[in-house]
């Protein structure tokens, strides 16, 4: 062994070959996971020719698989991961700055952290029966449900107590089942804002939550903004928690009892009933497809599935222009 | 404790004599910050200890010492930056304008408004050249725009800072120059109308001709602001300070006009360390 001469100089070409190849395994990795896509992507496609129209998008659903449709469920999905971000990332973020900016670490904090990762790993359908032992029977503590009606003056609103098999029973269940993710993914994006940035805000005068406000979510925000995306859409393409809230397969309006497009322009005022209705999501209208006896419904489910993974793109390329944006106004 | 009764008989003569320690003329004024017994500890390790030191308005104070002697926690102490690290504690008292900055009372927000700080690496937010400046008076309640805007200017022009960006105030101070980020510290810093102007090697970072600038404005910054600067730089603190103060291990040593500090300093330890023999 020596560092010069023909020695050094085998074991250099050996050198240089090892990292070839460790580039190339890396690089057939990626084309890998990258090709099962595209076949995915095209066998779907291929079945989805023909069935997938205008027409598949605003009609509700039939036994007559020409007829079929996914307007319930589109339209039920999209109101779920409504609600859900509504819900699930004032309340994950607001944990996140909690644990990451005010908690002191004591043992309990350390306990909550803790759970937290845990929760991160707990199945889906087990939260479907968290959702509806809390949300769809609350408890069981009546017997029936009870109903309630939200008076506007315009219009009124009912819902009943428990709340039953409701879009917003499930988009609590799925906010649930996407806060970890959001707090884990948030206080990730927290602990990367450097401390001197928090030091120089305080040390100009900031209280503590002009801090936060200004300086430190800000330079956050974008690593938060991933976090909601990956969660979010986790949560659109779950379908055992809402099957085991007991959420229709197929329903034949969309959420708000709205059955048609021109319904629903002909009274807007139906949409603030629609997360207090009975609803389905598209991933539960494929389900019940692959399940129908009739072999032809393959197609339809196909259609259903490209319906699915478009809205899921379009919901992404929006985050991930907003998250563009800011990270365009925080200038690095 | 002799060395602080020495440290005590330099910074207050007997009455009769006056030294003039300020350099500005105005032996008769008090001391802007006062510590005295104070000592420092970082959970059960203690950093500093029975340091009584008094510093002078308007005045330029340089803190020198080998690493780790605890002249950048004292210094962090005369804003209370060093709350933010769980499990410090002060003891002895620190005052500023006659006031203990440690008392119940203190509302650490608006000393930290009149004590301002610039650290040794620059830190601009990630913000436009004017925000950054403007932040502090903004986060203090100013919304008047064209309020801010002249502040903005001035704490720029003070900087020594404005010619160069005056043209780009919406770009993103991360554009800067290392030079210039550190001028925009100090203008950010001023913006919030301090009295006094605590520095953590402002210039270690820079090159020579930006350590320049930023000796020349520490010049010309004291007419109005009392300095307290940290440095490694022990030409530095000759060129630009009036007192030096030289820490060692958690101790002061030894406190005195800059001039004689290093040419004819009473301590060893000093002797030692300006003349490099440790440290």
């Amino acid at each position: 062994m020596s560092l010069h001469g023909p020695d050094y100089e085998r074991r250099l070409v050996w050198r240089h070959f090892l990292g070839l190849m460790f580039e190339w395994a890396c690089r057939l990795t990626t084309f890998l996971s990258l090709g099962i896509l595209a076949v995915l992507l095209f066998s779907i496609g291929r079945q989805a020719i023909g069935w997938l129209d205008w027409g598949f998008l605003v009609r509700s659903n039939s036994y007559e698989p020409r007829e079929a449709g996914i307007m319930a469920g589109l339209m039920g999905s999209l109101w779920l991961i409504l609600l859900t971000a509504i819900m699930s990332v004032p309340l994950g973020v607001g944990a996140a700055v909690y644990l990451e900016e005010y908690a002191k670490p004591t043992r309990m904090t350390k306990f909550i952290q803790l759970n937290i990762s845990n929760l991160a790993g707990v199945p889906s359908i087990v939260y479907g029966i968290l959702g509806f032992t809390v949300f769809v029977r609350m408890f069981g503590l009546r017997d029936r449900p009870e109903e309630f009606i939200l008076d506007l003056w315009f219009t009124e609103i009912r819902f009943f107590l428990p709340l039953g098999r409701i879009v917003l029973s499930g988009a609590c269940t799925l906010t649930l089942l996407s806060l970890p993710v959001v707090i884990i993914s948030a206080q990730e994006a927290l602990r990367s804002v450097p401390a001197s940035l928090r030091h120089a805000s305080l040390a100009l005068g900031a209280t503590k939550w002009q801090t936060v406000r200004h300086q430190v979510l800000p330079a956050a925000l974008p690593g938060i903004l991933t976090g909601v995306i990956l969660s979010l859409s986790r949560a659109i393409g779950e379908t055992a928690p809402l099957a085991v809230l007991g959420a229709a397969a197929q329903l034949s309006f969309a959420p708000g009892r709205i059955e048609s497009v021109g319904d629903a322009i002909q009274n807007p005022s139906k949409m603030l009933q629609a997360p207090f209705d009975q609803f389905t999501a598209i991933p539960l209208q494929i389900y019940g497809w692959i399940n129908d006896p009739k072999p032809v419904f393959e197609h339809v489910a196909a259609a259903g599935i490209v319906v699915l993974l478009v809205v899921l793109m379009l919901l992404n390329g929006a985050a991930i222009f907003i998250r563009q944006r800011f990270q365009k106004k925080i200038r690095w | 404790m002799a060395l602080v009764k020495a440290f005590t008989q330099f910074v207050d003569p007997p009455t009769g004599t006056t030294t003039d320690v300020a350099g500005g003329g105005a032996s008769v004024r008090s001391p802007k910050i006062e510590t005295s017994q104070m000592g420092f500890f970082y959970g059960t390790h203690q950093a500093l200890r029975d340091i009584s030191l008094k510093i002078n308005e308007c005045a330029v104070t340089a803190l020198i010492g080998p690493s780790g002697c605890g002249k950048s926690t004292y210094l962090r102490s005369l804003n209370r930056m060093n709350d933010i690290i769980e499990g410090t504690r002060v003891t002895g008292s620190v005052k500023v304008d006659g006031e203990d900055i440690y008392a119940k009372d203190v509302d650490v927000v608006s000393l930290r408004k009149r004590v301002g700080m610039v650290f040794q690496k620059s830190t601009p937010f990630p913000k436009s050249i004017f925000d950054n400046v403007s932040f502090g008076p903004r986060i203090a309640g100013l919304t008047n725009r064209a309020q801010l805007t002249e502040i903005v200017e001035k704490s720029l022009q003070q900087a020594a800072l404005w010619n160069e960006v005056k043209d780009r105030m919406r770009e993103s101070a991360m554009a800067l120059s290392g030079g210039q980020q550190q001028r925009l510290c100090i203008a950010r810093a001023l913006a919030t109308s301090p009295e006094i102007l605590l520095m953590d090697e402002p210039a270690s970072a820079l090159d020579p001709a930006s350590t320049a600038r930023i000796e020349d404005l520490i010049f010309e910054l004291k007419q109005n602001y009392t300095i307290v600067i940290v440095t490694h730089n022990m030409q530095q603190a000759a060129r630009i300070s009036e007192i030096t103060a030289f820490f060692c291990q958690g101790r002061l040593v030894e406190v005195g006009q800059t001039k004689q500090l290093f040419t004819n300093p009473t301590q060893k330890e000093t002797e030692d360390y300006i003349t490099g023999r440790f440290g």
